[in-house]
């Protein structure tokens, strides 16, 4: 009796910890998530890891090479921009921007997505219906163009940008949270809570909502790659974050013109676009891979 | 079946309703006054206001504004520009066969690629090169489109020298307007007894490198359907009665197994129909390319409002549309359906 229940003991597992072991397994997943914690520490630390101001201009040092290339400055590593701004340090900043408007979007499209999500999947019925068909309309516009036509409404700059692809965002947050609010509400527990004389709305947020988190995490890692790479085609269309701004798009579109004559002025803001997309796109997989219960072993 | 497809006709008309309401409210919306914001530095002389406010019909009450610009839409009759002074509908489609080429260029590249590639990931699962390809697909995925064609243009255009930086087609060569297609209209008899090939090559060297661009995130999402379809499929048990029948390995992975992982790839292919709109946005404003993209950002820029919502009621409609012949395909050729 003794052995068997410790046996047992042993047996269990944290959620969390049986979590990690699936998750650590996934090297794509450990390679995004390094790729997410290094532009983390670069937005967090950007004053003190840039070595020049994001806004300083050197006069007699205007579209310098990076510095291991012949004609560069060992004081600007990546060399500096057509007003002489040093790149390193932009970019280090754009770090903070980007995971700014990545933290910004997923938080504004996750909360209303999800309140949608779980009301159309609670209630069902006319409310359903209703909130679909809102869905319909978001997702008849192409992302950018929504984007676009809110952005035009509203007006050019990183905020309107923000919101704009945070409204292009709700509409994959309300359809994965319906789905499994949907099928959450058919089982057990919940009827065992309305039986004690729950409110929806307790239903809804203490019951379903708990058990929609395993694609809600997901979609959420994928909403800040998406966030991020929208806002930043807005800032490369002039239509996001506006000069002097450090924010990786508009520095894309600011190198355009000088596209022969220094190439790492387009290369490099872009890899660092690339990266933080990746690196949220890796953790997604991961995290679906890990969370979702139909493809565990 | 009859059912379902009847029941997404009756939701096509709240949303397309959605749809209309919301490129009405695209003017109306701006703050401050919209006829003034069009004006801009041509000045405010009250008779150009007052003209240009009953021409854009704001001097009515919004039910009926809204009546009217349904009835006109409906009519095909979406106004003219503000810039250009031509109808909307006239320059959407004078733009559109570049669009609808170099989207298609596009897609014919990245299903070129991708589903091959797929298969061969799912046939060799968890080898080296279905890692190595399914990372690979994942960058694609991830790839921010106007920086990507920018780095092909730095590779391909200005450290070669192979292709064209922008453009449709040499400012040397005057192609007549036939399909709107100039892959078609430069195989014109006339222009062929004029020019011989040279523009249809042009033509090609100048779509290379924008279907690449706009065509590599279709590429990743086809490679990665291809893969995990192919992967479901090949499990299936008449996948087993083929083997065991001793059938070839190739005659059951090509028409056992790929004739029915299709299906799914052919609706994802439908449905990329959006995407595309989004990436000719991008990928036409770096390559010049005069397409709707390029015109509806520069319609954004130049305070184009007319352009702006007749563009987008379009755009959207036309998403709607193709999202429902979709389905109508998917519930035809899906046995499953039936």
């Amino acid at each position: 009796m003794q052995s068997n229940i410790e046996e047992n003991k042993s047996d269990y597992e944290h959620p969390l910890r049986d979590f990690w072991v699936g998750f650590s397994a996934n090297k794509g997943a450990l390679i995004g998530l390094a790729f997410i914690l290094f532009f983390v520490f670069l937005a967090v630390f950007a004053p003190l890891l840039s070595p020049h101001s994001p806004s300083e201009l050197q006069e007699n040092a205007l579209r310098l090479p990076p510095s291991f290339y012949e004609g560069g400055n060992a004081s600007f590593f990546f060399g500096t921009d057509d007003v002489g701004r040093d790149l390193l340090s932009r970019l280090i900043y754009g770090a903070r921007i980007s995971m700014g408007v990545g933290f910004l979007v997923v938080f504004l499209s996750a909360s209303v997505g999800t309140l949608l999500g779980l009301m159309a999947g609670y209630f069902g019925g006319k409310v359903d219906w209703l909130i679909m068909r809102f869905v319909d309309i978001l997702m008849a516009f192409p992302s950018i163009l929504l984007a676009i036509v809110v952005v035009s409404v509203m007006g050019p700059g990183l905020f309107n940008a923000i919101v704009a692809v945070a409204i292009v965002a709700c509409p994959s947050f309300i359809r994965i949270v319906r789905a499994s609010a949907m099928e959450e509400r058919k089982k057990q527990y919940v009827m065992a809570s309305k039986t004690f004389g729950a409110s929806s709305f307790r239903i809804m947020f203490s019951e379903i909502l708990p058990n929609c988190m395993a694609p809600l995490i997901v979609q959420i890692s994928l909403g800040f790659s998406d966030g991020i790479l929208n806002v930043a085609a807005l800032g490369f269309l002039g239509l996001g974050a506006q000069a002097p701004t450090p924010e990786w798009g508009i520095m894309l579109a600011d190198a355009r013109a000088f596209i022969s004559s220094d190439p790492w002025l387009v290369t490099l803001p872009g890899l660092c676009i690339l990266f933080v997309v990746l690196g949220f796109n890796l953790l997604g997989d991961g995290l679906r891979d890990t969370l979702d219960p139909r493809l565990k072993k | 079946m009859l059912n379902f497809l009847l029941k997404r006709l009756i939701d096509l008309v709240p949303t397309l309703l959605g749809v209309s309401l919301l490129a009405f409210f695209v003017i109306r919306l701006v703050p401050g006054d919209p006829v003034m914001l069009m004006l801009g530095e041509r000045g405010a002389d009250p008779k150009v206001y007052q003209e240009m406010k009953r021409e854009l019909g704001l001097d009515k009450p919004i039910l009926s504004q809204y009546q009217s610009f349904l009835i006109n839409s409906f009519r095909g009759d979406l106004g003219r520009s503000l810039v250009s002074k031509r109808k909307v509908t006239e320059e959407f489609f004078g733009r559109f066969p570049a669009t609808l080429e170099l989207g298609l260029c596009a897609l014919f590249f990245a299903a070129l690629i991708g589903i091959p590639l797929g298969i061969l990931a799912a046939l060799k699962r968890n080898s080296f090169f279905d890692y190595f390809l399914m990372g690979g697909s994942l960058v694609g995925y991830s790839m921010p489109i106007f920086w990507w064609g920018l780095i092909l243009i730095i590779i391909f255009s200005v450290g070669l020298g192979l292709t064209p930086v922008s453009g449709r087609i040499d400012v040397l060569y005057d192609v007549p307007t036939i399909t709107g297609f100039y892959l078609v209209d430069t195989l014109s008899p006339e222009v062929l007894a004029e020019e011989g090939l040279a523009p249809f090559i042009s033509a090609i060297s100048h779509l290379i490198l924008p279907s690449i661009a706009m065509g590599t995130i279709p590429l990743a999402v086809l490679a990665r359907m291809t893969r995990s379809s192919m992967l479901e499929v090949m499990g299936e048990d008449y996948i087993r009665t083929a083997k065991a029948k001793g059938l070839p390995y190739k005659k059951i992975v090509l028409i056992h197994g790929l004739r029915n992982a299709l299906i799914p790839i052919i609706t994802v292919l439908g449905l990329m129909f959006g995407s595309i709109i989004t990436g000719a946005i991008l990928t036409e404003t770096i390559f010049s390319w005069p397409g709707i993209g390029k015109w509806l950002v520069a319609s954004i820029n130049a305070r184009d409002y007319p352009v702006i919502q007749g563009g987008v009621l379009f755009i959207a409609t036309m998403v709607v549309l193709i999202n429902l012949a979709v389905d109508f395909v998917y519930a035809v050729i899906n046995p499953k359906m039936r």
